[in-house]
């Protein structure tokens, strides 16, 4: 194999590493918490779907949370024990927002799934084995990138159709205090090697390149001495590269061995090359030549604040503080606030930093956790506890100076002054053409900031602004298609009824033409014959709901049998109308009037067709006041029936209300009980229908009095 | 005097073979409807919402190609106002507080849905079609769809329709800007005295 020539990347910057601290001893593996809390979502991607209930006892490596969705992971239980509770929690995430936590009280047995211990899921041949197998394996086993990001590995590694030159390994750990990788490859090389040779397989890549950084001389002797202990042609090698901070980024890491750039926008199996992290790679090797899933990882637990900085083989879903009292945690003040506060008693304000700063991931590019409840997740590879004059917290900024400190540091050759500037002052579409995706916040630019700008945050906003700008535009265009749509199809409704109209109108014509044609002959041939001329009122076809009305000798229960059609006629009159919302002003009055139920469509197509209409509403009018006089002649001596019914009506009414009020009270206790988020809305709901009953009782009091 | 003629004739040829070829293009290209309707179109939010007073945002956008006032639009807020006054130079105004103030952020619609009756109000009033539901049975809205234009919200002959904010999610959560603190008080000079005498940068 070719000597490899390495390549540099414009900027990075050189902070005190501060690891020797956490190297002093090995891997040790941390005793098992008494409570478990599990994220179901540890992954970039959707996150997973909870497949166990409350009270199920889960043995160590049962699945508990299965992948949803291509881009998603599979969640194990880390250790036997009891799910006591599947609920909504805080996550180890900047923004401190909940999410689904499987909560495992663990039994301290630490019983193996029977599968898992009897080694049946182990793939023993896996350089022989099918890609397809290995693949769902490793996503079977939730294996994720351990560097951070947390992509799902079986996605990355599902390079289907695409040429695959170099698969680079990214063992650079470039971040200051992180060691954890470091320990790794002193203790586990050839797991590590071996996983490196089964992601080789499955990407069909023609070589592969380890880049370490040149502080980590144990890890690069173990990781060469682990390859002598290769069998047969492997072609990776280990590369050694100058230390600068951020040659762990993955572009900067693939520039470095490589000399290519990956495209802005671009992924770097673009340009032919994959790249894992090297404690993905021994999770990869235990999954599939162990068969055993991704349930702890090593985590580097370091800081002034704790007294033996180490790493430690920890479970998925400890709780930091579990981590933080292993190590030795020192609560107590820094001798700093305890100066601060002798002399100056008075100021609290300054010693705001009397809760203990924890956090996750090391000082370049971790976040401050809220409190120490919060769980290691599978990306967590380092918990720094810094003492405050280690690492103080600067929350003042100075104004920029425009010393260009900050274009000299960035290792993505971008303009970090102008991106300052645009995200300050929102311009988020020069800050786009300034390229301000490319930035990957690895905060080299924060760190030479002589005025102490949180130059990342910036640029951290801008990006989420942009992105939600560009989801708001998406949605915007969607609502542009469906008003659209809806739009045509009302337009296609109104045209259907006016075509159906005008067919009727046709036929009708005809029939009458007809009528008169056939009254014409009955009274030519009346005439002729000298017979009267009754004949010619019976033959009238359209004219049944007009007879029923003329009849002059009617019975009462003849009279409410038309009653009745007419109120159905009403009703589904009234259900038509409902359809027809360009009529919707319009049309009580008109079903008032359509007592016979032959109602007409034509006459809520709107205002060309008024004139027609009106005179339509004018003669059901007239028939409905005839019937209602016979109606009224009919039953001289029946009691005021309507008034009766509308009185009926409000307490029916009020007493439906009051049910309403009832059901909703009962869930707003339940919620109140629950804590749940709907409360407002649903103290807005009772008020309205508390609102809603008084009014009804006040017209039920009204009623009364004016019926007095 | 023959140079002359030529003159004429030479510019009389060319006026009629310009005159052709613009005529042409006239014709060929011609560009249905007006251009700048579609692009404020684009900018608008698209609720649908009706609060500009017109039956939707594609009539207030030819409207205002008409000579409508830019500063109609609620839900579109000041951003939107900026934009429009970017597209068509003019000044940009305040929002005209007769057709609503601008919301805090965006906010769908919520069904209780155990106390909708299933009447279809809603179903008809939302220009969008984002509400599901048949008579008699009960209705919900699609969150995703939903533009939060409050047309739902009136018909609803139950009250069972609120409008809630859209919650923050890990999907949509992004980090806030940084405050805007500049080292000039006293405090901060304290800060940076203390940071001084710690020796760190």
């Amino acid at each position: 194999m070719q000597p490899i020539t390495l390549h540099s990347f414009d900027g990075g910057i050189h902070p005190q590493e501060n690891k020797q601290q956490s190297t002093q001893s090995p891997i040790v593996q941390l005793p098992i918490p008494a409570q478990l809390v599990v994220p179901v979502g540890q992954h970039i991607g959707a996150p997973a779907d909870v497949i166990v209930a409350v009270g199920d006892l889960v043995l160590k490596g049962q699945i508990i949370a299965q992948p949803k969705g291509f881009v998603s992971a599979a969640i194990h239980a880390p250790t036997s024990g009891k799910v006591v509770s599947i609920e909504q929690r805080e996550l180890p995430h900047s923004s401190g927002l909940n999410g689904t936590c499987v909560i495992i009280d663990t039994d301290g047995q630490d019983q193996w799934l029977e599968e898992i211990a009897n080694g049946s899921r182990a793939i023993a041949d896996y350089l022989e084995a099918d890609n397809d197998v290995l693949i769902s394996r490793i996503r079977d086993c939730g294996i994720t990138g351990m560097g951070g990001a947390g992509f799902p590995t079986s996605v990355k590694m599902a390079v289907k159709g695409k040429q695959i030159d170099s698969l680079i390994i990214n063992a650079a750990e470039c971040e200051p205090y992180i060691t954890a990788d470091d320990m790794l490859m002193r203790e586990r090389a050839l797991a590590a090697i071996r996983g490196i040779q089964i992601l080789m397989k499955l990407t069909s890549a023609d070589n592969c390149l380890i880049g370490i950084e040149d502080n980590k001389p144990e890890a690069i002797k173990a990781m060469e001495e682990a390859l002598h202990k290769v069998h047969g042609e492997h072609h990776i090698t280990v590369v050694t590269i100058p230390t600068k901070y951020p040659s762990g980024g993955e572009k900067q890491l693939i520039k470095i061995l490589t000399g290519k750039e990956v495209p802005s926008g671009g992924i770097p199996s673009s340009i032919g090359i994959v790249c894992q992290n090297v404690g993905t790679c021994e999770a990869v090797y235990r999954a599939v030549a162990e068969g055993k899933p991704l349930i702890s990882r090593i985590t580097t637990i370091t800081g002034e604040s704790v007294e033996q900085p180490q790493n430690v083989e920890v479970l998925i879903g400890t709780p930091v503080k579990h981590l933080l009292d292993f190590a030795g945690f020192k609560q107590e003040k820094s001798l700093f606030q305890k100066l601060l506060g002798s002399f100056n008693s008075s100021s609290s304000s300054s010693s705001s930093e009397s809760k203990p700063r924890i956090i996750m991931g090391g000082p370049m590019m971790g976040f401050t956790l809220s409190n120490d409840e919060l769980p290691i997740l599978k990306s967590s590879n380092c918990i720094l506890a810094p003492s405050q004059k280690e690492l103080p917290a600067n929350d003042i900024a100075s104004a920029c100076i425009r010393c260009g400190l900050c274009t000299e540091a960035c290792p993505a050759d971008l303009l970090p002054q102008q991106l300052y500037w645009f995200s300050k002052s929102g311009e988020l579409d020069k800050a786009e053409q300034h390229n301000i995706a490319d930035c990957i916040e690895c905060g080299a630019c924060s760190y030479v900031c002589p005025s102490q700008i949180p130059l990342v945050q910036y640029y951290r906003h801008a990006k989420g602004a942009i992105k939600e700008e560009r989801a708001t535009q998406q949605k915007s265009d969607r609502s542009r298609v469906r008003f659209e749509a809806r739009q045509d199809r009302l337009d296609r409704e109104v045209a259907e009824k006016e075509a159906k109209r005008q067919a009727r109108a046709a036929t009708a014509e005809k029939a009458q033409a007809a009528k008169k044609a056939a009254a014409a002959k009955a009274a030519e041939e009346a005439a002729k014959n000298g017979t009267p001329t009754e004949g010619a009122g019976s033959t009238d076809p359209s004219g049944t709901p007009t007879a029923a009305a003329k009849p002059e000798p009617v019975d009462l229960e003849k009279l409410q049998k038309q009653l009745d059609a007419a109120q159905a006629g009403l009703k589904k009159s009234m259900d038509k109308v409902a359809e027809i919302k360009a009529a919707a002003a319009a049309s009580p009055n008109q079903d008032g009037a359509s007592e016979d139920g032959s109602n007409q469509d034509g006459t809520n197509d709107g205002s060309e067709h008024l004139a027609v209409f009106e005179k339509a509403v004018a003669n059901r009018r007239d028939k409905v006041k005839l019937l209602a006089v016979q109606i009224a002649e009919a039953k001289k001596s029946a009691p005021p029936v309507i008034k009766e019914v509308t009185r009926v009506d409000i307490e029916k009414k009020l007493r439906a209300q009051q049910d309403r009020i009832d059901k909703t009270q009962q869930r707003f206790t339940l919620a109140q009980e629950q804590g749940a988020e709907t409360l407002p809305a649903l103290q807005k709901g009772l008020d309205k229908q508390m609102q809603k009953l008084k009014e009804l009782e006040e017209d039920l009091a009204q009623f009364d009095k004016a019926g007095v | 005097m023959s140079s002359i003629l030529i003159a004429i004739v030479l510019l009389a040829t060319l006026a009629i073979i310009f005159g052709a070829v613009l005529g042409f293009a006239a014709v060929r290209f011609k560009v249905e409807g007006n251009p700048i309707v579609d692009q404020i179109d684009h900018l608008l939010p698209q609720t649908q919402c009706g609060q500009c007073s017109y039956p939707g945002c594609k009539p207030y956008a030819e409207a205002i190609a008409n000579g409508e006032k830019i500063n109609k639009c609620p839900p579109g807020g000041e951003s939107t106002i900026i934009a429009l006054a970017d597209l068509l130079g003019v000044e940009p105004e305040p929002l005209d507080a007769e057709h609503g103030a601008e919301k805090d952020g965006p906010m769908v619609a919520l069904i209780r849905e155990d106390e909708c009756i299933g009447c279809t109000k809603c179903i008809q009033a939302c220009p969008i079609d984002a509400i599901m539901g048949a008579a008699k049975q009960m209705h919900t809205v699609i969150i995703d769809e939903c533009t939060g234009c409050d047309l739902c919200v009136e018909p609803c002959p139950v009250d069972c329709i609120d409008m809630v904010p859209i919650a923050t999610t890990l999907q949509n959560w992004h980090w806030d800007k940084p405050d805007n603190l500049i080292a000039t008080t006293a405090k901060s000079e304290k800060s940076l005295e203390k940071n001084h005498e710690q020796g760190v940068h």
